[in-house]
């Protein structure tokens, strides 16, 4: 190697170098992109599988599952057990209990996708844990859906929903599912 | 005033002071690392003990103090505890030395460059000792590369230390600044009249300046990737503590002197107000320097041991010794 391509070579060294500090400088003063957990959140994406869940109907408060079971059946695990009851004066049962046996839930979806009423979902309920097995090996589905429609009903007082023909928004407490309480962590 | 000027209160207050500044540079550089480190990562670094994390490096210390210190049993007992110890003291004795202002310096002596670099060679032997008397393999293995990796860098430091002495020819380092009076022009650095290569020698003492205080991307003697902790593996609580302060101390001593050789110490950049607003230089150049290092540190990977010890042989010492030379010829062309 001759003289001066062994200094060239230092020099092109040196000079990539340089060209690495400059990188980097210019990445510190960019603005941070952490987000800071445990203050900070992020919306789960709409695809998240949290565990199953009843929905809430936006429009009347309350579940649209009619304990038809299809769910119950369709399940690979045999993890939903369920009970119905038909009310005075509605056309459909209505599911008066809906276990979830999370531990053995592979959240395969097929609940999810059979179910013809759309009545459960995916929450987006990840902080899930506890000490004691029994929170999740029998989750009250329908004990969640009431917390939920305790929220629904404070947004929606009973005179508005009585007269309410037109398309109600969902409240928020349905677009931030972690805002729902969860087994071992207290509500907010 | 006459009180403040007696010999041993001088001296007293010089000790305190010095032990103060260390104590609260190795603590905060801590903390300013590993914000630099969160910054160029795009994240905010430790921000939860007290407000944006200051707090951080008094947690971490309460940490470290309230550990028992382990004495592994097959250990030097004596060396593996004064090892530490003979890590932090010769940093502290160096700041002696260093003027921090016209009139801020504990002991003005004439040879202050060379003690700075007799006591710099101490640190060496006392990572070496640590290593030696952990009876640890990672240890050991760390202390050989320490030896090997600080013999290498000595050379090209002490030749460019030697370049600065012929410019300079005085060991006093307050004189050596204030023969940098005026406008930053007379900054050793960019007296390219004396030597067009001033540049090269200011980066490579710079760069021999990481190597010997084993910075990445030349941390070769605590390459956690392979050797846990190299010469700290087996030191827990403060024992850690002190090491871990020590590399800072002696990164505060390496850009103190890299200031004072190249920079103009407490010369103003642009020749008024050195006096007064001395130290505000000072400490506004050795910081930059220090950001320097730490920018350096989270930007290059750590570099393998043989072309660590390429850079030096075939890189650093025939460049230093160009520069010694041709600054030899210069000063007597002129
Ligand atoms: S997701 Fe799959 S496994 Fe889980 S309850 Fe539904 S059907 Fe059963
Ligand atoms: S959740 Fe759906 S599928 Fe399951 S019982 Fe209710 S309506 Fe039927």
């Amino acid at each position: 190697m001759s003289l001066s391509t062994a200094i060239r070579d230092v020099a092109g060294g040196f000079k990539s170098l340089l060209v690495g500090m400059r990188i980097t400088l210019g990445q510190a003063i960019k603005p941070s992109i952490t987000v800071q957990y445990p203050h900070q959140t992020l919306k789960m994406p709409a695809r998240f599988r949290g565990h199953v869940k009843l929905v809430l109907d936006p429009e009347t408060g309350k579940s649209r599952c009619t304990a038809c079971g299809l769910c119950v059946k369709a399940c690979p695990s045999d993890c939903i057990e369920l009970d119905g009851i038909k009310r005075e004066g509605e056309k459909k049962k209505s599911v008066t209990e809906y276990e979830l046996d999370f531990t053995k839930c592979s959240l395969c979806g097929s609940c999810v996708d059979v179910c013809p009423s759309d009545a459960i979902e995916y929450s987006k309920d990840y902080n899930v844990v506890s000490l004691n097995r029994e929170d999740f090996s029998h989750m009250d589905l329908v004990k969640r859906l009431e917390a939920e429609a305790e929220i629904w009903r404070k947004h929606h007082p009973p005179q508005a929903a009585a007269v309410a023909t037109t398309p109600v928004t969902a409240p928020a407490a349905l677009a931030t599912g972690a805002k729902t309480p969860s087994p071992g962590q207290k509500a907010p | 005033m006459s009180f403040l000027t007696l010999e041993p209160i001088r001296l007293l207050l010089y000790l305190v002071g010095v032990c103060a500044f260390v104590g609260a540079n190795a603590a905060y550089l801590v903390l300013a690392e590993r914000k630099g480190a969160g910054r160029i990562q795009r994240r905010p670094g430790p921000n939860e003990a007290g407000y944006a994390g200051l707090l951080q490096p008094v947690a971490d210390g309460i940490k470290l103090l309230a550990k028992q210190i382990m004495v592994p049993p097959g250990t030097d007992a004596l060396l593996f505890r004064a090892a530490p110890l003979m890590v932090m003291a010769p940093s502290l004795m160096c700041l002696a030395v260093i003027p921090f202002g016209a009139n801020l310096v504990a002991r003005d002596l004439n040879i202050g460059l060379l003690l700075v670099f007799s006591f710099g060679s101490i640190n060496v032997m006392a990572l070496m000792l640590g290593g030696w008397a952990s009876r640890n393999k990672f240890a050991i293995i760390s202390s050989a590369r320490v030896v090997s990796q600080n013999v290498a860098y000595e050379i090209p430091m002490l030749l460019v230390v030697i370049t600065m002495l012929m410019v300079t020819g005085t060991m006093n380092l307050n004189e050596i600044i204030h023969q940098q009076a005026g406008w930053f022009w007379n900054w050793n650095v960019f007296k390219v009249w004396v030597n067009p290569l001033m540049p090269v020698t200011f980066v490579i003492f710079f760069i021999c300046m990481l190597a010997e205080t084993n910075r990445a991307p030349f941390d070769m003697a605590e390459a956690e990737s392979e050797l846990v902790a190299g010469a700290f593996t087996e030191y827990g609580g403060m024992g850690f503590g002190v090491f871990f302060m020590a590399e800072y101390a002696n990164i505060v001593v390496g850009c103190c002197l890299a200031t004072i050789l190249f920079l103009g110490g407490w010369q103003s950049p642009f020749g008024a107000l050195s006096g007064v607003l001395g130290p505000l230089w000072f400490l506004l150049k050795m910081y930059a320097l220090i950001f320097t290092v730490i920018w350096i540190r989270w930007t290059f990977p750590r570099t393998q041991f043989y072309s660590l010890l390429n850079l030096s042989w075939k890189i650093l010492i025939p460049l230093s010794l160009f520069t010694l030379v041709l600054t030899g010829v210069m000063i007597k062309i002129i």
